[in-house]
């Protein structure tokens, strides 16, 4: 998050009191963990969802509904879009805390991945659910 | 945003060319950056041709030979001339160096057959500059005091020496050596975009030495220092650090190294 101190570089401060700054928040390990858990979930998931991807080609939508009513065809997809939108949203994170330094625009910029990714998610969990669930309604 | 061009008056601009000493046989061309505080100046690009039959062989040398016999104001760090006090870390042919263990035909286009190509120089990189090939390293040295490098003990200090078994002494090896010259930190754009939160390879480096010292009692409390997503996981394992220490060090490695401590630590 951004530094909410004044203007550091017009204050006086002794080099030791910059770089102590607001002190070592005490997170980051989970983050970076978790980045790396859905980096090796992805592989997998991503590679079953080219799979089912290049299965509906070219065939008519009832048969794609079909395919997406299995449920392990469903449960593959849903666990993809969790997966994937959670490490969009990490990797995301850590590009705007690299390059994004103006404060207000930092503060927005991270609201915005999080709700892109969260709306993104559940859209998507919406539509497999609509689809694969269809027959049952 | 992270800034990606030079502020103007940052810009750098055609300086000197001095001319090649009279009887002069063999020469190379050295490029080097000059800025001045006092004269309110855009830095330049100073033109030398150093007389190679008169100069020994490392870039150091020719530092010295061009401030002794061409040009007394070029501004330059150096004292031990052989790479272990770190003073005299440049950015020599795009990759920061130690100028005294540098040869001039080692440098990059020299190296590859070039000999005709001039040997280009600057300060370490996004660093603020006090004078030519001068940096600033106040807040480099400020982050290697933050991770308190020295032994941190509880246990009262006994009689002789804190034992240490040969094979726990072999886990600094590869960490003690570092020299502090911030070839490493200043490579890193990661440090670049945010030095001031960024810890840096070399202080991390420096930390690890003290994370995996077996007779220190403080490990923990210097993960707890180090456990922010900026001090630390700043890292994104861009490999600058270890592909340009002149010491053959990996910071990188030691960086993964406490990552995979913090881990350890949760499960």
């Amino acid at each position: 998050m951004a530094d909410n101190r004044q203007n550091t570089n017009l204050s006086i401060r002794t080099p030791r009191a910059r770089v102590r700054g607001l002190g070592p928040s005490g997170h980051g390990a989970s983050h970076w963990w978790l980045q790396r858990l859905t980096a090796a979930s992805n592989a997998p998931l991503m590679l079953a969802f080219v799979v089912i991807v290049a299965l509906m080609v070219g065939r008519p939508y009832p048969e794609a509904v079909a395919l997406m009513g299995h449920p392990i065809v469903a449960l593959i997809l849903i666990l993809a879009v969790i997966s994937v939108t959670l490490h969009m949203r990490l990797g995301m994170q850590v590009i705007i805390e690299d390059y994004v330094h103006d404060k207000a625009l930092r503060i927005a910029a991270l609201f915005a991945n999080n709700f892109y990714a969260v709306v993104v998610a559940v859209a998507c969990l919406y539509a497999i659910l609509r689809v694969g669930l269809a027959r049952l309604a | 945003m992270a800034q990606f061009t030079l502020p103007k008056n940052s810009q750098l601009r055609e300086g000197k060319s001095w001319p090649a000493p009279a009887g002069a046989k063999t020469l190379t061309e050295f490029r080097v950056y000059r800025w001045n505080p006092d004269d309110g100046a855009n830095p330049r690009i100073d033109t030398y041709q150093v007389d190679r039959d008169d100069c020994g062989p490392m870039v150091l040398d020719a530092l010295l030979w061009i401030k002794n016999k061409v040009d007394s104001t070029l501004v330059f760090r150096r004292s031990c001339r052989e790479g272990i006090c770190g003073s005299c870390a440049m950015n020599i042919e795009g990759q920061n160096s130690l100028a005294c263990t540098m040869g001039i035909d080692a440098c990059k286009e020299h190296a590859a057959g070039k000999k005709s190509a001039a040997v280009r120089i600057y300060p370490l990189p996004h660093m603020p500059v006090l004078k030519d090939l001068v940096p600033d390293l106040t807040n480099f040295f400020a982050q290697h005091a933050a991770i308190e490098p020295w032994l941190q003990t509880e246990t009262p200090a006994p009689e002789a020496e804190w034992k240490q078994t040969p094979e726990d002494r072999a886990r600094l090896d590869g960490l003690y050596e570092c020299i502090l010259c911030a070839c490493c930190t200043t490579s890193c754009p990661s440090y670049w975009w945010n030095g001031d939160r960024f810890l840096g390879p070399a202080a991390l480096l420096q930390a690890y030495r003290w994370l995996i010292d077996s007779r220190d009692e403080n490990t923990g409390e210097r993960l707890d220092g180090l456990h922010d997503p900026f001090r630390l996981y700043r890292c994104h394992t861009i490999m600058n650090c270890a592909n340009t220490c002149p010491k053959n060090l990996n910071p990188a490695k030691a960086i993964a190294e406490i990552k995979k401590m913090m881990i350890a630590r949760e499960v």
